[in-house]
């Protein structure tokens, strides 16, 4: 069994102390998210449209590139609960007061001095060897964090456009999906998205969550709001499935990075290589609707995880393109084959660290960051060029029979997908409706 | 949305003499030249070879952004490099594929550069021109892309700032910046980054040099328009930097957000207001040059009550948010109540830049259109702005102070 030892990251103020702090008469005194608290909450709802089309220079954010909006909608909504959190003090400390900066070079790499971040947190042995790992509702988990930490959910409208309801009541029977606060942001609009967060799923990607994350990127519109996933042994800290998201005003590098195209699928999803980049990886964009191009990532994903493959998942430019980068430096950390060097700044190098945002813990790794130093890092990070190829021709095996079903049926109704060819996919993550993971199902070494 | 063409055509109007047109559709080359400080960034002025090249007419062109002729090979890292030009307002030199109107890709080497004003170093216009690259140039497997400066963001997104002498900007001639400026005659380095895609295509130094003669060309035309009418323009920022004025950028990214608040700088004597929305000026009857430069007290009057200006300047002592309602006063003297929310804002050194002051109508406190309730709405723009200071002083070139 591999572990490795590192600082938990904080991302609930519910998280540390389990010291009861009773200040209700009802439910466990917390006014949590669980069954104890949750009957009769109110929570604003963000009910999206479900969107069949977005692709290319078409898309959704060009959309309102062209016809230059205000802020869009959920973009504002989501900015003002977070800033009302921050004026109620619910951060841990102020982000906008961590410097940062971008390193001179042609790459453009992120380095932001966070000093407050792990603080006041003892380092915890993980287990790095399992991507999947069964729901523990013993650990900590969003069903946790107080009803004040969640900003609203976010949720697909079944029937008719995009609407908000301020004061929507909890309905117990429908798990819902909420997007809340991180206490220890990485920047400004630092968020959550759980998805069915009653259903207590675990770490792993099943398609109908990996669409909810697609439409919230596209649903904000902002080149600039992305979202994240890591896997476990991909420096995920809670196994309790989510999503991260934040506002950076500014090109991350590896969406500068140029790509190779592979191979474009029946449904219009087109696959690259990243190129001239320090972490290998897949870009996948494109697609005839949202629907198969989230369908290509998940299946992806989902393979990688069946072969116990830890990887990032970087949702950038509005949703219109997804970057898919396995890892193994967990791995090599636990093996002893990581420098000391590279371990001493402490920087756990998930998704937002892949993409060049890196988040530094001392002041001289601060004031040192050049481009050298963040690619020598990431390129410890990426899985060598032979192993890359291995794990290529696993996700392409996979996606090409997927595929080819697909072909067969009707593109827009993604339900049937499920059924005859998916058999081995859907016999651990049923894409309907997974049911709350409790059994003790081992992954494929 | 429909531009109204007026303003398209008060963009060249108001900087150049009236045969400028002429002028640059006597040049053969293919090009467009584009309004930054226009919501959604338009296209201005297409040339008649550029109208050949790609199908379209002049009608189906101004007005349109740049992205029209982008279709979905188009490499979305090579669109990313020229948003990040955009909004450093810098040069590109870069290998694109666009499509034509029935459909058809074609790959271009596409040059764009920035025209300042001379006299205070704002971003007017960017040319940019598009040399055609011949199938039997693509020799090699790679192409390259060259972008000048350090990286940052851009948006093509709105802008609807006016260019009149009350809009100050930001000349920052970074060292880098010259360093770019000076190097921009220099070969791209054989070492930039590629891009691949399917049938990728490197432009030859004929077409580089094409590009290079067209984008000289045209900024002869427009240099020699512009003396004319005294707003002379040029390709380099060549104005000092002023205290107390926020970079284009900033603005452009400010003018996004559609809410009445000010942004006030308190690294400046008596805390003068370099920043003021549409809006602001709409809720209370002014007109920026009456605004920026000064302190925000102006709006206060015989009725306001002085504890609760205390209130807000112990909050602004202790860098504090703070919230109050206080009785404002509009231009034609005439009193409103002011659900004020007040907000220090700090740049990407995490130090204190500005102080943002959002004003809301108390009396008209209707929910947006989304149900959105105005308390929200209003912290959503404090949090607009914050996300917008702290993204555009990452670089050099737009820090303060
Ligand atoms: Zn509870």
């Amino acid at each position: 069994m591999l572990r490795i030892k590192r600082v938990p990251t904080v991302v609930s103020n519910y998280q540390e102390d389990e010291t009861e702090n009773v200040s209700r008469s009802t439910g466990c005194g917390r006014n949590c998210l669980n069954k104890c608290c949750i009957e009769g909450a109110k929570i604003p709802l963000y009910a999206f449209k479900k969107l069949n089309k977005i692709s290319g220079s078409k898309g959704l954010c060009c959309e309102y590139e062209n016809s230059v909006p205000p802020v869009a909608f959920l973009d504002s909504l989501l900015l003002g609960e977070w800033e009302d959190r921050m004026q109620r003090g619910l951060f841990r400390y102020d982000v906008t007061a961590c410097e940062t900066k971008v390193i001179p070079g042609k790459y453009g790499f992120i380095a932001q001095l966070n000093e407050g971040r792990h603080l006041k947190k003892r380092p915890t042995e993980f287990r790095v060897d399992k991507v999947l790992q069964p729901f523990d509702g013993n650990k900590f988990n969003f069903t946790k964090v107080g009803q004040e930490e969640v900003l609203f959910r976010f949720e697909a409208n079944e029937n008719g456009n995009t609407q908000f309801i301020p004061n929507d009541a909890i309905d117990l029977e429908n798990s819902p999906s909420v997007v809340a606060i991180n206490v220890s942001p990485i920047e400004y609009g630092h968020v959550l998205l759980i998805p069915r967060i009653l259903d207590c799923l675990p770490q792993r990607i099943d398609r109908e969550s990996f669409l909810l994350a697609l439409h919230m990127a596209t649903e904000a519109g902002n080149t600039y709001f992305r979202l994240g996933y890591n896997s476990l042994g991909a420096f995920a800290t809670i196994n309790h499935l989510h999503f991260q998201a934040y506002y950076l005003g500014v090109p991350f590098p590896i969406e500068k990075a140029p790509t190779k195209k592979i191979m474009t699928l029946k449904d219009g999803v087109i696959i690259s290589e990243l190129l001239k980049y320090p972490v290998r990886g897949l870009v996948f964009e494109g697609g005839n609707t949202l629907q198969s191009l989230s369908n290509s990532v998940s299946d992806a994903c989902i393979c990688l995880q069946e072969n116990n493959i830890p990887y990032n998942i970087l949702i950038a430019d509005c949703g219109q393109r997804i970057f898919l980068l396995p890892q193994c430096y967990a791995e090599k950390q636990a093996l002893g084959e990581v420098s000391a060097e590279l371990l001493d700044t402490q920087v756990n190098p998930a998704v937002w660290e892949i993409s060049g945002h890196m988040v530094l813990k001392r002041k001289k790794d601060y004031e040192e960051a050049s481009e050298e130093n963040a690619w020598r890092l990431l390129a410890v990070v990426s899985l060598s060029e032979e192993r890359f190829q291995e794990v290529c021709a696993l996700i392409f095996e996979v996606i090409d029979t997927v595929d080819a079903e697909n072909t067969e049926g009707s593109s827009s109704m993604p339900e049937e997908h499920d059924d005859g060819c998916l058999k081995e996919v859907e016999a651990r993550n049923n894409t309907t409706r997974p049911l709350p993971m409790t059994g003790t199902k081992e992954c494929l070494v | 949305m429909e531009l109204p063409l007026g303003l398209i055509e008060q963009s060249l109007n108001s900087r150049y003499s009236l045969w400028v047109r002429e002028a640059l559709n006597d040049l053969s080359d293919n090009f467009t030249i584009t309004d930054p400080c226009i919501a959604g960034h338009p296209i201005v002025f297409v040339s008649p070879g550029f109208l050949k090249m790609t199908g379209y007419t002049k009608e189906e062109v101004i007005g349109k952004n740049g992205k029209m002729f982008q279709g979905p090979e188009t490499s979305r890292s090579s669109v990313m490099l020229i948003r990040e030009a955009v909004r450093e307002e810098k040069e590109i030199q870069i290998n694109l594929l666009n499509y034509r109107k029935d459909g058809t890709p074609f790959w271009v080497f596409f040059q764009m550069t920035p025209v300042f004003s001379k006299e205070d170093g704002q971003i007017i216009h960017f040319v940019g021109v598009q040399v055609p690259i011949l199938k039997n140039s693509r020799k090699s497997r790679c192409g390259f892309v060259r972008i000048q400066g350090d990286s940052h963001e851009n948006e093509f997104r709105a802008c609807k700032s006016f260019l009149g002498s009350c809009r100050r900007e930001l000349m920052s001639d970074s060292i880098s910046e010259l360093d770019c400026t000076l190097n921009r005659d220099s070969q791209p380095d054989s070492n930039s980054r590629g891009v691949e895609i399917e049938e990728p295509c490197e432009a030859c130094d004929d077409e580089k040099q094409r590009a290079a003669i067209a984008i000289s060309n045209i900024l002869f035309v427009l240099t020699h328009h512009s003396e004319v009418t005294g707003g002379l323009v040029c390709e380099r920022r060549c104005s000092l930097p002023r205290v107390g004025i926020l970079c284009s950028s900033l603005n452009t990214s400010l003018n996004r957000i559609k809410q009445s608040f000010v942004l006030t700088d308190p690294n400046l004597p008596d805390m003068p207001i370099v920043y003021a929305s549409d809006e602001f000026l709409k809720l209370t009857g002014y007109t920026r040059c009456e605004v920026l430069g000064r302190n925000c007290r102006f709006l206060s009057g015989i009725d306001t009550d002085s504890s609760t200006l205390f209130k807000i300047k112990e909050s602004l002592q202790s860098e504090q948010a703070c919230t109050v309602r206080i009785l404002n006063y509009r231009k034609n003297k005439s009193s409103f109540w002011n659900d004020l929310h007040v907000s220090p804002v700090h740049n990407a050194s995490g130090k204190l830049a500005y102080f943002v002051g959002v004003q809301m109508d108390a009396d008209d406190k209707k929910q947006d259109e989304h149900g959105l309730n105005p308390k929200t709405k209003q912290l959503s723009t404090v949090g607009a702005v914050k996300v917008a200071v702290r993204s555009l002083s990452m670089t050099v070139g737009c820090s303060q102070g």
